[in-house]
């Protein structure tokens, strides 16, 4: 390793939606060298192994499946002049936006003038959920059937049962058909589907039973899935099936920020930022799914384009500083109990030269609620489910009120 | 039957670590050995799962078998574990009293200790206790430290060892399930599901189903094996750091007790239980029981609360109606039984080689060492190891997660004990079995086994 970091003004710790988006907004606010460090051989992101639909309108008005979604972001910051290098992960941060990287050439050091961790969020997989039983093959997350359905050419199993209905969870289920595999069902441990809108019609269109208040309760099989039991409103039953896809769950891909010691939010358990983006080091700033696990691509797509041009005001030294940031005051509904996370959770007095990356505030319930609720002492009525995206308008200075 | 039955000098029944250990030890004194395993892969019975302890048999039956293997083992594993990039992390371990009553047995575990001579035992008060463990719930009464418990790689050891036996002319059979065998005063011929084979000695270290061997072999068995299940969860990397010892439990006259402990990949584990079956194959894993190891573990660290479990998993002791392990050498039957190695295996093993050796030559078979043995290199899979992805030329990494490199994993699949099984490719490199358990390299590595072991 050569003593000397490499410096570059924006370095972007990941290539998915929202460090992509940021790495051409940042060039296109003519900040000088931005690289984006990408883990995986290709850039992209999650985007990159779903084959479906909707991407692409609030970015492009344009419908577009995941891959030729996953390729135009590269194409827009690679076209804005942002450098993407692959295989390259970061082991480390340091403090004042300095990172170890791993490289197929062995480690390197790396610092950004300024430095955005766009490091997305992953499935919580079986293990963590404690499902018993054997530990037999063809038990995987969505991201890893789509995985088998966008890179490889083995099929991962024939029928699956697919576990959850979050958003993703229907995903799992159109996936399935890519693999030719037929779903035998799908469990839900509460009284109705998590997820909303169209995508609640697809077990009835694909005749996959939707068994409501079940859950798993152990994993049979040897080398392979042969069948689960499942138990329904006390009553167990084995189906058989010979995979299962455990989906949802989303967790922020946070170890290198715990590693490093920055705050976190114990709700979402992503980074606490600030208005601007910056986490508790100011040099680091994140935007995307690592802050909220879990928001469309479209939403990480616009949320790094903000959070950008907070980083671009940086450089210029406009951002007020971080360290005088006071807690987001929220009052009416508790964090732990029915508020699962409200973001940005810190509030700097505000720099006139500057707009915010986050000017609503966003916030996840954990469980149904309605009231009234107060966010930096505006008084806002809210009646809302966990799966819905709630935002009220940020007044950075509540007194001003 | 095949009319051109292969000659060995001596069949190992069974590539757990026990066995493994015992090809090794026989091959480097110049036999020529065959490994017999039923299962696909090697360590896929007892040996998959345990608590990755190496033990100094302090707590171990005053006087007994198990006592010596373990401490010839330790002592060979000690001057073993550089040559072959073998990890050791000697922790210590602190056996800890949570109540006057546990606290009363401290002396005579330690008095136990000393007997078994493990001699530098040294007790400590509540407040020593957590000054070198500041994470332990602050209500722990006294303890005593244990300096020499170390941690280990339970499966590369193994690995390294079968390793050395194979590069230095070993044969190893997988998917080969002994049924029988006969023995004519000189030579046994045994019956398995590749053919039949001959060879001058056999030693049964089938573990889990080491009286079923005796019993096809000499129509008799001096032990009855009773599996005995063992669960575990594993936390994160950052739990690690919640302790630096290994914490155990004073423990109870029918079990040792749920142990906390960090592994050498730099997870902490919490574990095992002690439950009877009688399934042989099976080791369910049941969820209430993972919440209470869950909430054990936050007992003992109360940090561990806010924990996600990252690994889930059980293994099968081979337990028998004996307190003490079952090692004969049956007298004008050229056979030595490695029987009921309940718990302290990957401990012994290497030990239990040398024992089984031994009996060998009492039993006419002659060792002539190899004067210059190939020693195997392999590749270090501890966290504060020197590891493949700090290297240059890695090829990137292919399991984000715990940091496996495409040539770390490319490597393995062109071994002589290549892996064969998902199971076993996990086993020797890691990949997959970390926080994301393959959310983003699970198809990667499963297409990578695929194409390694169609080739």
């Amino acid at each position: 390793m050569s003593n000397l970091p490499e410096i570059v003004d924006a370095l972007i710790v990941g290539a998915g939606p929202a460090g992509l988006s940021a790495a051409a907004e940042l060039r296109r606010l003519g900040v000088g060298r931005v690289v984006v460090l990408e883990r995986e051989a290709t850039p992209g992101g999650i985007p990159r192994h779903c084959l479906h639909s909707p991407y692409g309108l609030r970015e492009w008005k344009r419908l577009m499946f995941g891959p030729a979604y996953a390729k135009r972001l590269v194409r827009e910051a690679e076209g804005a002049g942002a450098e993407i290098r692959c295989q390259t992960t970061v082991t480390a941060l340091h403090p004042g936006g300095e990172v170890d990287v791993s490289t197929p050439d062995g480690p390197r050091r790396i610092r950004g003038r300024v430095v955005l961790l766009a490091l997305g969020a992953r499935e919580s997989p079986r293990a963590a959920r404690l499902i018993g039983g054997t530990k037999p093959g063809g038990v995987m997350n969505t991201a890893t059937l789509q995985s088998f359905a966008a890179f490889s050419k083995h099929r991962p199993f024939h029928n699956p049962v697919i576990l959850g209905s979050e958003l993703v969870s229907f995903s799992a289920l159109l996936t399935c058909r890519t693999v030719d595999a037929r779903p035998v069902a799908m469990l839900e441990p509460g009284p109705e589907i998590t997820a909303r809108g169209v995508m609640a019609m697809a077990p009835r269109a694909m005749r996959v039973p939707l068994l409501l208040n079940t859950r798993i309760t152990a994993i049979h099989g040897r080398a392979q899935v042969n069948g689960i039991t499942v138990e329904t409103n006390d009553t167990s039953r084995d189906i058989a099936c010979d995979g299962v896809v455990v989906t949802g769950g989303f967790r922020p891909e946070n170890a290198l920020l715990r590693a490093a010691g920055l705050a976190l939010d114990p709700g979402s358990l992503g980074p606490r930022v600030d208005q601007y983006g910056r986490v508790t080091d100011p040099a680091y700033f994140s935007a995307g799914n690592v802050l909220h696990p879990i928001e469309t691509a479209g939403w990480c797509w616009d949320e790094g384009r903000r959070v950008a041009r907070c980083m671009a005001a940086a450089l210029n030294g406009s951002l007020p500083p971080r360290d005088a940031a006071t807690p987001l005051a929220v009052t009416g509904v508790r964090q732990g109990d029915a508020l699962a996370y409200a973001l940005p959770q810190e509030i700097c007095a505000p720099a006139t030269q500057a707009v915010p990356a986050f000017d609503r505030v966003q916030m996840r319930l954990r469980q149904p609620f309605s009231g009234q609720v107060r966010v930096q002492g505006q008084s806002h009525w809210i009646a809302s489910r966990p799966e819905r995206r709630i935002t009220v308008p940020l007044h950075p200075t509540p007194e001003a009120l | 039957m095949t009319q051109t039955a292969q000659t060995y000098d001596i069949a190992v029944i069974g590539a757990g670590v026990i066995g493994c250990a015992i090809a090794r030890r026989l091959t480097l004194e110049g036999a020529r050995v065959v490994v017999l395993e039923k299962a696909a892969d090697i360590l896929d019975g007892a040996s998959k799962a345990n608590s990755a302890i190496l033990h100094t048999g302090f707590d171990a039956p005053k006087n007994s078998l198990e006592l010596a293997c373990v401490q010839e083992g330790y002592r060979e594993y000690e001057t073993l574990h550089a040559q072959f990039n073998l990890p050791l992390d000697r922790c210590g371990a602190l056996v800890l009293a949570w109540s006057a009553e546990q606290e009363a047995r401290l002396p005579e575990l330690m008095e136990q200790a000393r007997a078994n001579g493990v001699d530098d035992v040294a007790p400590l008060t509540g407040t020593e206790t957590l000054a070198l463990e500041p994470n332990l719930n602050p209500n722990v009464r006294a303890a005593f430290r244990v300096p020499r418990e170390s941690l280990i790689d339970p499966w590369s050891a193994p690995h390294a060892y079968l390793l050395q036996a194979l590069l230095n002319g070993a044969t190893l059979k997988r998917n080969c399930a002994v049924s029988g065998g006969s023995f004519d005063g000189a030579i046994w011929t045994l019956d398995t599901t590749q053919g039949s084979l001959q060879a001058g000695h056999v030693v049964n270290a089938a573990g889990l189903y080491g009286d079923r061997i005796d019993a096809a072999l000499l129509g008799q068995t001096q032990f009855t094996i009773r599996p005995r299940k063992g669960q575990f969860v594993v936390f994160d990397k950052m739990a690690a750091g919640l302790a630096r010892h290994i914490l155990l439990p004073v423990p109870t006259a029918t079990t040792k007790g749920i142990v906390v402990c960090r592994t050498v990949w730099g997870n902490l584990l919490v574990g095992p239980t002690a439950e009877d079956q009688d399934d042989r194959d099976t080791a369910c894993l049941e969820t209430e029981t993972l919440h209470m190891l869950h909430a054990k573990g936050a007992e003992i660290l109360p940090a561990l609360a806010q924990e996600e479990v990252t690994s889930i998993y059980a293994g099968l002791r081979p337990a028998s109606e004996h307190k003490d392990y079952q090692i004969r050498a049956h007298a004008g039957r050229n056979m030595v039984t490695v029987g009921a190695i309940r718990s302290t295996g990957l401990s012994s093993a290497l030990g239990t080689a040398a024992h089984v050796a031994r009996l060998l030559q009492g039993q006419g078979h002659t060792p002539a060492p190899l004067p210059a043995p190939h020693v195997p290199r392999m590749a270090m899979l501890a966290e504060d190891g020197s590891r493949d992805w700090q290297a240059p030329g890695n090829d990137g990494m292919l399991c984000h997660c715990e940091r496996v490199t495409w040539r770390e994993a490319r490597a393995s699949l062109a071994d002589p004990l290549a892996p064969n099984t998902l199971a076993g490719l996990k086993r020797r490199t890691r990949a997959t079995m970390g926080r994301c358990q393959g959310f983003y390299c699970g198809q990667a590595v499963q297409d990578l086994l695929a194409e390694g072991t169609d080739a």
